[in-house]
Formats: C-alpha cells, structure tokens, sequence
C-alpha cells in the first residue's frame, strides 16, 4: 500500500510512520526463537525458555486462595453480582474512593508504612506505560528532554518519548561503583544538553532499578532531589518494583526523603506505580500516577480519561489491597519467595564462574559476562547473546537493550517459571559454560559461525508480549506466556 | 502564543496549561446542581434529575442473569479462579485471541450480519475515548484538521484535539433539513478549509448520532465515501450507538457501504466501544477497526497506553460469544430503548414539545426554540438555567454540541427507570403550563433571577463526575451515578 498520496501528501501522521515505537530495533532474534520453540516441561523439553520478561508467578496461589475465600470482591460472583450494575456503569475518571484509598494504603504498607499516602492524589492510567507517557504529557513539551540513568527500562523509549515528542537524555552509570548514580554523572548530563541547547525538564529515576535490581541509598536519593532543586525540574521516581525487595537493605522510596527537609519543593515530585510487578497482575492495567503537584494531580486526572482502570478490576482490586491481614502475609511470603529463588540462581551461575550484580530487588539479575566477550564491543555482547539464545536456548536481554555503557551485561529474568524449569534453565548454562570453558575468553570466532538468526522486527524488553509478525492478518498463535507457563 | 521565556520556565507542559481538555467551559451549573441536590425517588423526591448523561441502564437485568448463569466467565468464582493466573498475567497488547473473536462477531450481530469483521484489525484501547485519540494520532500530525458535522459530542474537542494537536473544523448541519448530514455541506467545508491552507486530513461522522440519535442513511454515507475517497481523505466513524437503534430505519455501517462503494480500504476506520450498546462504560472497552494495516500495526503498539483489562477481555469474550443471550440481548434492548423513547417523545409532545424524529442512541434532541426569548445563544443559556433551577432536569444545550441554532437541548432518557421518567415528564408539565398561566413565555424567563453561580466544570458524558471540584483535595463523594440509580 501506498504511504504517500498522489499528491506527494503523506497518508498517516508521523508517529505512525516512524520508529518511536521502539520495536524496529535488531533485539527481537530471542523472541522470535523463544516465540517458534518454546519451551514446555513435557512437550517441548529442548525449547527456548522465556528469560526476558520480567513478570511475578511465585505467589499466585496465595491470591487464587484469597479469591475463594472473598468472592463479594468480584461483580461475577452471585455474592457480588448486586454490584454489577453500579460498577458496571462507574467510569468517573477520580476512580472508585475504595481503590483509591485501598491502592494508597497498599503504597504506604510496600514501604513498611514509614510515610502515608492520600488517596485523593491517586491517579489512574493505562499501566505504567500509560502513566509513564501520562506524565510526561503533564511536564514536558515536544523537544524538550529528561535524564535517565543508565541502564534503563527499553520500554521508556516508547512511553516517554513517541506520541509525546520528548526526549531521553543518558545519565551514563558505570560498573565500577556498581553503576550508582552519582551527582557528577548528573551534572555531567544536564551540562551536555544545556549546552546543545537542549531543554531538561525532569530526572527520571527507576527504584528499585530495572533491570539492575538494586536500591538507591538514602545518599544517592537526597542528591537527586538536591540536584532537581537547584536545576528547578522535576523529579519522576518510578517505584513499579518496590515490594520486589527481598532482602536488606531496605526499601526507600522518594516519599520518604520528601519529608526530611522542609525546602524541597513538593510540586517537582511524582511517583509512578503500577501492581504489574509487585502484585503479578501486568494483565489488569492498574497503572497509578502519583504527584505531589496538585495541578499535575488535576491535568493527569483528566488526562487519565484515555486509559482508566476497568471499573471490574477497580473494584477487585479495592477489596484486595485493603484486606491487611492477606496484603501483610502476601508481602512477607513473596519477598521470601523472591528471596529464595535469587539465591538459587546466584548459586548455580556462582558454581560456574558467573557473577550478578548484587542486588536486593527485582524480578530478574544483572549477570555478568564481561568475561565471555571475545572482545569488549556491543557486537561481541551481540554476538554472545545469539550463542544463549540459539546454543542454550534461553532467551535473556543483552546489555545493550538497556542502553547499557558497557558490553557484557546481560538481564535474566527469574520470577516468571516454577522451580523445576528453574533447574533446567541453570542446568543449561552449567553445561554450557563446562562445555565452552577452554574456548571461552580466547577471542575465537568459533561460535560466530552460522548463528546469525533472521532479524523481524519485534521488541524485546518485559512489555511487549506479543511474538508475532507485523502482518496484522497473520492468524495470532497463543501468547507465549501461556505456553511458557509450565 | 507564549514566549519562548514563559515556555522554558513553566513547571508543566503545554499541554497541562492550555485548557485543551474542555472542562473550564460555562456549562457546569447543571452539573453542580446536579450534584448539589441528586434526585432520589423517596429520599430526594425534589432533586435534580440527571439527564445529561448518555448512558445505557435498561438491560442490566439481563447481563446479571447471564453473568449468574454463566460463572466460567469470571476468573474469581469457584469455577472461573483456575484460569486466574492465566488472564492475569495477560498482557500481550493483541489481546485475549477469544476477545478479539468475540468483539469481531458481535459487531457482525449488531449489524444484522450484512458484514462480517476481521479479528485480526480489532485493536484495543481505553474506551472510545482512547480510540479516538489513538486514531487520530495515527492519521495527523499536530496542525493537521478533520471535519466534523455538527452538533457533536462535545468530548470529541478533547479527544481529538488536546494532546495530538489537531483541529477540528465542524460544518454545521441545520434544522431546514432535520440535521441531516449532505454532501454539499462536507464539500463547501473542505473547500473552504482548503482555501485557508488548512490540511485536512479526514473527517469524522458518528452514526448514529449523537446527540441527534439519528441514522445517516446509507445514500447519504455512500456519496460522503466517495467524495472521501476522490480527495483522499480519512473516513472514520463513530458507530458506538449502533446497537441502540431500536428503530427504523436500520442501521448501516459504513463497513457495508464499503461493500458497494468504491473506496479507498487504506482511508476507512471505525471506532466501537461497548459504553454504550452493552452499558458497560466502567470496563473501558474501546476499538479501534481499521482497514488500513498499518494503521492497525501503528494503533496496536500506540494500544499499550490503554488496554482492556484482561479480567474484563476474558469477561465479555465469555458474553458476547454466547449467540443465544445475545441474539435476545440485542433485541429486548432495542425494544426497551423504542419504548422508552415513544414515552419520553409522547410525554413532551402533550406539552407542544417537539423532538426530532430519532431512531436510536439513549437520548431525545428536544426543541424548545419557541421557549427561547429570541433565537441566540445566550437566550439558550437562559432558558437551560431556569430548566435545571425550576424545573430541575440537568439537561445539556444544544451549544455545548456546537449546534449553531439556538433551542436545542440533549435530553437522555436511557439512564433512569419508569418512575423517574414520570417525575421528570411531570415536572415539564408542570413547568409548561404554570409557563402558559403567566402569560407571555419569553417575558417570564426574562424577569426571574436566574444566574446560578458559575463553576468551570464540564456538561457532557464523558466527565461522569460531577465532582471535579479543582481541589484533588477534596474528598470525592460516592458517584451522584450510584445515587441516581433508583
């Protein structure tokens, strides 16, 4: 079909005829061969196994059990189905009070209820994606930018800046200190854009960090905020993960650095919160935008109109989170849950010489394989990555899709399969790393040869889910997390 | 325009400063007294009755007893909470395949079978709201304008317009002829914007109508198509009212016209929901059909910003599947909405009031031209205060559809039960004839005082609550809809 019209005028806008989806990019090779092979305990034993998506299963039988027993909390039910019609026809874009208030309850037990929150500044939005962009609608203008360290969530690149306009500037992080964000790297950045005449509006921070799976210290936040203060710009904390943490140190959140000092200036502080991670429910879309600017809380508030939470789940939900006695021992067990499946991964890739980042969070790790490299270049990381994904057969996201400074980093996702597939995936790399260890860090091309998998144009970062071709005819095969689920 | 100074310092963006959402428009008395006295049957038996909200209440009964009778379909009942993990992890933006497959049938059923659509272009997105933005995002870029026949849904202007940046350029549509859309008025618009060097890029049509809830014909969407397709322009319609035709003449999609036509498949794109067919606009289900691929490639990666829960996906795909219930749902829901509208119609017509001759949609275009003291806007005005004050009816002005003829006022009957259509018919009676008993109408209304306090606040459909009170302090009450459910 045509993209121009006869009269040399283009027939879609702009946004949709270039790349600002971020899916164009070459990282889609371990899709699509996780997406034609994947793997299944009995049937497909020698299948890719999904490690690039980074969702919670651990604890869904703690919540399927909490749902037998609370049936009034769905509309479906024939307790709650006197409700139906009232939610049903609830599309009142403050949200229901009860999610509101159970939702902000919630935020405030994540963070061991050392500060609270107020329900009447929750905001609603499609996801985090749809908070993400929502913000930025809210604080930046077309062209202007906002610093994000690195490595970083892939998915920002669409959020923040496609149908917006705005852009990503690199704090770049390093891992000689671990890749902490330091004032200097700051400073470094912001000075950059000034200079290219660029107009910073915010900081976007990720705590704790995707895909690093570390927090920031109390340190690192109070120079953030003292950085954004000086600068006069906004401060984004995405805090999607922050009941991931399952070990010390413990979690602090933005809010609570808030309150240490009476001169911060509130209206450049928003949070952005989702129950995708920390609940295991990416499925329900409960994307929340939480400002400390009241009139970001009013503008997103209408903005919130083109992605509100479904009324249904709204109310699932409200009824959910405020059951403190569940929400307590829900929290406990998946931080120890978490806990023990880090550790058995830490364990198996320690006895054949891998190293992680150590982190404390997070539904995934930061594994290095610097040492792996032939040589210290995003194509040798490339280069690798096509080796685990058609050699070992796992499929996990290179350093580079994180807009990582350094090659060799690689993020593995291990919160999305059960125990036994746990031990497969392990198996694997042990077996991998035996076979390949004279060969290893020698610079030899031996595993060069023959892997160049075909490129298609998909993305491969925790969103996007779908393995299929661009082709909107193509009949959908079944979403791989259903198949991966094993 | 602001001063690049202004731009630079501003903490919020544009967008947050510009209005652009359309709520700090005169029209919220209504809505304020609405909310400052809600009608209830034996607890407020003289509060305001809502009847600016464009909702469909009639047949919920019906969904309740499928939903008792059907309890697979929720993944929170005994039988349904095996698939919980399942859908709740769900969040490939393709959507649940079963979805898709039920969204594309259903919208067959409402239109009789004379078109069958392709679950493969159905694209999810936050309610029609969402659609329409998503849409329009993909067609134009910022500066670029659509046609729109007015009056129009008044939320388009958000919609459409607030964070793409384009125009909308309405053609008015008059009473000479009954409202209806022609060819000549389209083209004397497009020559007219054409003229001013302005890009038109489509135009957009809701059928049916709202607020007229009317049909276009299909003579009439034939030749709007092929003038379409002769200046390659966009050609989307709204078709969220086509299962509420109850009616004739029946509804034609311009999906069949394309059947017949001539046209441009690549120019052609149609925005559902099921807000208002099913009555169910908590559960945001909006879609967006397009006959362009790449549209539907570009909207579904844009559908990540708002998709349909997946609890709500596996809820209705479970619904609308279900041929039988929805065979008797269409057609009992059409005869309740012909019988409540023959009742509302005859009702005013005892008062000398006339509406215009509708076949669907939830609500009456009511003319009361001859109660207005001369035929302007602010006379509109006037007349809508005293009948929110006295009469106490939340009715919304023909301008707040941008309908240039003074006299007109939306009136929605679908969104209440017999009793309270009995309240609010006697209360224009009563209105009419004490009208009568003075004497002179026009001189009546003219001597009272009738300025009700503003408030900025919007009077359309699309903002349920009646409580954006500009404070996100303020505590936010139980929805006035929840209230006025009696």
């Amino acid at each position: 079909m045509s993209y121009v019209l006869s009269n040399g005028k283009p027939l879609l806008s702009q946004k949709a005829t270039n790349d600002g989806h971020a899916e164009n990019s070459p990282y889609f090779d371990g899709w699509k061969a996780y997406d034609s092979d994947p793997f299944h305990p009995t049937q497909n034993p020698s299948g890719v196994i999904q490690m690039g998506l980074a969702e919670h299963q651990l604890c869904f039988n703690l919540v399927q059990k909490w749902l037998e027993n609370n049936p009034e909390a769905s509309i479906c039910t024939k307790e709650g189905v006197d409700k139906f019609r009232d939610i049903a026809i609830f599309q009142d874009y403050h949200g229901l009070p009860e999610f509101r208030n159970a939702v902000a309850k919630f935020m405030g037990r994540v963070r061991g209820d050392k500060v609270r929150f107020d329900p009447d500044r929750i905001v609603m939005s499609g996801g985090a994606t749809g908070a993400h962009e929502l913000i930025t609608f809210c604080l930046a203008d077309p062209g202007d930018a906002f610093l994000v360290p690195t490595p970083y969530y892939p998915g920002f690149d669409r959020d923040l800046c496609w149908r917006t306009g705005v852009r990503l500037l690199p704090v770049v992080c390093h891992s000689s200190n671990n890749f902490k964000v330091t004032r200097k790297a700051l400073e470094e950045a912001y000075a950059k854009a000034v200079e290219a005449n660029i107009t910073v509006k915010g900081l976007l921070i990720t705590n704790p960090s995707n895909p690093l799976g570390t927090i920031l210290d109390r340190d690192t936040l109070r120079e953030a905020m003292s950085f954004i203060n000086e600068k006069n710009i906004h401060l984004v904390c995405d805090e999607i993960y922050a009941a991931t943490v399952f070990r010390q140190p413990d979690f602090i959140s933005i809010a609570e650095i808030i309150e240490e000092d009476q001169e911060y200036n509130r209206d450049l502080v928003h949070i952005i919160y989702s129950l995708s991670k920390d609940m295991g429910f990416p499925g329900f879309r409960v994307g929340i935008v939480y400002s400390y600017n009241d009139a970001v809380v009013e503008c997103g508030r209408k903005m919130s109109s083109f992605g509100l939470v479904s009324s249904q789940t709204q109310y699932l939900i409200a009824s959910m989170l405020s059951d403190d006695q569940f929400i307590e021992k829900f929290l406990l067990e998946s931080a120890g849950r978490l806990a023990t499946r880090h550790k058995d991964f830490t364990d198996g890739l320690r006895q054949v010489g891998i190293k992680c980042l150590n982190s404390n969070a997070g539904l995934f790790l930061w594994m290095d394989l610097k040492g792996f490299l032939k040589e210290s270049t995003v194509e040798a990381e490339t280069d690798l990555w096509r080796v685990i994904i058609n050699d070992v057969k796992l499929n996990v996201s290179p350093g580079s899709s994180f807009h990582c400074s350094e090659p060799g980093w690689f993020r593995i996702c291990i919160a999305n399969m059960n125990e036994e597939t746990t031990k497969v995936a392990l198996a694997r790399i042990q077996e991998f790393v035996q076979r390949n260890g004279d060969k290893l860090n020698r610079k030899e091309k031996c595993w060069q040869s023959d892997l160049r998998l075909r490129l298609s144009f998909r993305r491969m970062d925790d969103v996007l889910r779908s393995p299929c071709s661009m082709s909107p005819h193509s009949p959908i095969p079944q979403s791989p997390l259903v198949r991966a689920r094993t | 325009m602001e001063p690049a100074s202004v731009r630079k310092h501003s903490l919020l963006s544009m967008i947050a400063r510009n209005g652009g959402h359309g709520e700090h428009s005169p029209y919220f008395d209504g809505w304020k007294a609405y909310d400052r006295n809600p009608f209830h049957p034996t607890q407020n038996p003289d509060g305001v009755i809502q009847m600016g909200l464009a909702e469909n209440q009639l047949s919920f009964d019906l969904i309740e007893e499928w939903i008792k009778n059907n309890p697979t379909a929720s993944i929170c009942t005994p039988d349904g909470v095996g698939k919980f993990k399942d859908v709740a992890i769900f969040q490939d933006y393709h959507g649940l395949p079963e979805f898709r497959q039920a969204i594309a049938k259903f919208m067959g059923r409402v239109r009789r079978g004379k078109v069958t659509f392709d679950p493969d272009r159905i694209v999810m997105s936050g309610g029609a709201t969402g659609a329409s933005e998503t849409l329009i995002f993909c067609l134009a870029d910022p500066g670029d304008a659509f046609l729109v026949p007015s009056p129009y849904y008044p939320a388009f202007d958000r919609d459409l317009r607030w964070r793409t940046g384009v125009r909308l350029i309405p053609f008015a549509c008059d009473s000479t002829n009954n409202f209806q859309v022609t060819l000549a008025q389209m083209e004397s618009a497009y020559a007219k914007a054409i003229e001013a060097n302005i890009n038109v890029k489509g135009v957009i049509l809701t059928n049916p109508s709202n607020p007229l809830g009317i049909n276009l014909s299909k003579e009439t969407l034939t030749s709007l198509l092929s003038f379409t397709f002769e200046k390659n322009l966009h050609m989307v319609c709204d078709e969220i009212y086509s299962a509420t035709v109850f009616k004739s003449p029946a509804f034609t999609s311009i999906a069949e016209v394309m059947q017949e036509t001539e046209c441009n498949p690549d120019l052609v794109h149609i925005i559902y929901s099921l807000s208002k067919d099913m009555g169910l606009p908590g559960f945001r289900v909006g879609i967006i059909y397009s006959y362009n691929d790449q549209v539907v490639n570009c909207a579904r990666k844009m559908s990540s910003f708002g998709l349909v829960s997946s609890q709500s996906q596996h809820l209705l795909a479970s619904m609308l599947s279900d041929e039988v219930f929805i065979e008797k749902f269409l057609e009992e829901n059409s005869r309740r909405l012909g019988k409540r509208h023959s009742r509302v119609v005859e009702g005013l017509k005892q008062e000398g009031i006339n509406c215009l001759e509708g076949n669907a949609g939830l609500f009456l275009w009511m003319d009361l031209r001859h109660l207005l003291k001369e035929p302007t806007p602010d006379a509109e005005m006037e007349l809508w205060r005293v009948i929110i004050k006295d009469v106490k009816l939340n009715v919304s002005p023909g301008s707040s559809f941008h309908c240039p003829e003074p006299g007109f006022f939306r009136v929605c009957f679908a969104n209440m039960d017999d009793h309270t259509v009995e309240v609010a018919l006697q209360r224009i009676r009563e209105f009419v004839s004490r009208g009568n008993k003075n004497g002179d109408d026009k001189k009546h209304w003219r001597k009272r005082d009738l300025r009700l306090s503003f408030t900025s606040r919007k009077c359309d459909e699309s903002l349920i609550s009646p409580r954006q009170i500009m404070s996100p302090h303020s505590p936010v009450p139980q929805s006035p809809l929840v209230r006025a459910r009696t």
